[in-house]
């Protein structure tokens, strides 16, 4: 099976991890990736904030670009998904010719754990995972843009997703249930508004905490830096020590598959899993084992 | 007794903004749900339902002037549930654009010089930086010094740090070939 990939800007710098992951897992399970070439950034909420034209033709040149290639195109970055769906839109339903670019609609556009969940891969998934990741007690969190609005994301379940949750119980993950898959995580303001991001990231924490879970599981590259990189001043901030290692459902994919790499890849985060891991027996304890760091 | 002004609904504004979002402002009933499920609300001077209603009602400078349009995180929860389809995290852009072509001088500046450090790094690549995006912001919303004298810069430095250290930050961004075709679009 091959696609075409758009990563957007963060997979090629913060959120490497994630690209590494998705890379390695995809090639482990026969999907091939052709990533948009020279593809450009999608204009985020910036553009959309304050400049909606722009929100609608950066995101358009891709679309653009995509359907001469004429394959269905993955978006891995939730924002980027969605001003790309935001975009198909605009103009597939722009009459008056108000922008630039043009877009037939000849190739559908994917939100990552959504197509790893359609039930071909899950079977891949399921037929090529070497172990079961049982121990691990997750939370599936979302975030908001891949579901939200539904008449742009076109997702049927934008209340409740559940591509994660099927995904990880396909590979032998605890999935407990909790009300926050698609609470808001405060996204860029991370950048001017920190202290909103701590608040709204806190609730997170207990929520998952409350839902019994030793993980949060996520699809987002946003949601994920949110709550990996502030996890120790969260913790002073609330008078908590939290503990709650944030992994990419990508990464438990590739470690359920056996890819040696994945180990890489979580210790790329600020809160390294491999305590969690040590303490399910999901890693090797011999003495220089590097995930026991 | 205080002398109580009642306010004269003007609907001009609404209409205008009808018009250029097309959105319909006018079939809010003031159900409350967009504000019951915003997760931003804590930090807002004016509710959701209250900016639609004032937008109802042509309070201009009270919407323009709010920290709400830019505390609003786009999560799209109102959007999403409204009974009527108002599209109320698409007004709060609206209003934002708004605020921004007539100069206003918005009381949540950072957020706004976010924005716009963004758009120049698009502008300059083709594609975001982390780093390089980061940096022009801390100065173009004025930040860095805040942080300078508190020492609070600190925290930022470590950050980059780490970053750098696990491979997350690359020292020298790519940009892309067709730079022009991003800039037309973002000159217009």
């Amino acid at each position: 099976m091959k696609v075409t990939y758009y990563p957007g800007c963060s997979l090629e710098g913060s959120a490497r991890d994630y690209a590494l992951s998705i890379e390695g897992v995809c090639r482990a399970l026969g999907l091939e990736l052709e990533e948009l070439e020279d593809w450009s950034c999608c204009g985020a909420t910036a553009a959309h904030s304050i400049n909606h034209r722009v929100s609608v033709e950066l995101p358009a040149r891709n679309l653009a670009m995509a359907e001469a290639k004429g394959m269905d195109m993955v978006v891995p970055c939730p924002l980027c998904f969605n001003r790309l769906k935001g975009a198909e839109k605009a103009l597939l339903q722009d009459e008056a010719g108000e922008y630039s670019a043009s877009f037939q609609g000849r190739i559908g556009i994917h939100d990552l754990a959504n197509f790893m969940a359609q039930p071909e891969i899950l079977k891949r998934i399921t037929e090529s995972a070497k172990r079961r990741l049982k121990g691990l007690n997750a939370v599936c969190y979302y975030g908001c843009m891949a579901s939200r609005p539904p008449r742009v994301t076109d997702s049927r379940e934008y209340e409740n997703p559940t591509s994660m949750d099927r995904i990880l119980k396909a590979i032998g993950v605890e999935v407990k249930p909790w009300s926050y898959k698609t609470e808001c995580c405060g996204a860029s303001h991370a950048v001017a508004r920190r202290d909103m991001v701590y608040k709204m990231v806190g609730r997170l924490y207990d929520k998952a905490l409350e839902a019994g879970a030793n993980c949060v599981v996520v699809s987002c590259q946003m949601c994920q830096a949110n709550l990996d990189l502030y996890q120790d001043q969260i913790s002073e901030e609330m008078g908590k020590s939290y503990y709650l290692p944030v992994l990419y459902f990508t990464e438990l994919i590739g470690m359920a598959l056996g890819i040696k790499q994945a180990r890489d890849w979580v210790g790329k985060h600020f809160v390294r899993p491999y305590h969690l891991f040590g303490s399910v027996g999901l890693v090797d304890r011999r003495p220089g084992s590097r995930i026991m760091e | 007794m205080q002398d109580v002004k009642p306010m004269v609904p003007d609907t001009r504004f609404m209409r205008a903004v009808e018009e250029g979002s097309g959105i319909k402002i006018s079939a809010c009933f003031q159900c409350k749900k967009c504000t019951n499920g915003c997760p931003t609300s804590f930090a807002m001077d004016i509710y959701p339902d209250q900016v639609i209603r004032l937008v109802q009602m042509g309070q201009r400078e009270k919407v323009l002037n709010s920290s709400t349009i830019w505390v609003c995180s786009s999560c799209q929860t109102c959007s999403t549930r409204c009974p009527n389809e108002v599209d109320i995290a698409g007004t709060m852009d609206y209003l934002k654009e708004m605020a921004v072509r007539e100069g206003i001088s918005v009381p949540q500046s950072r957020t706004k010089a976010f924005h716009e450090a963004f758009l120049e790094d698009i502008r300059r690549r083709g594609r975001i930086s982390e780093g390089g995006m980061m940096s022009m912001y801390m100065l173009k919303s004025g930040e860095i010094w805040d942080k300078l004298r508190s020492g609070d810069i600190k925290e930022d430095v470590v950050l980059a740090f780490e970053m750098l250290k696990r491979g997350r930050m690359p020292v020298l961004p790519k940009g892309i070939r067709a730079k022009d075709e991003v800039r037309k679009i973002i000159d217009g």
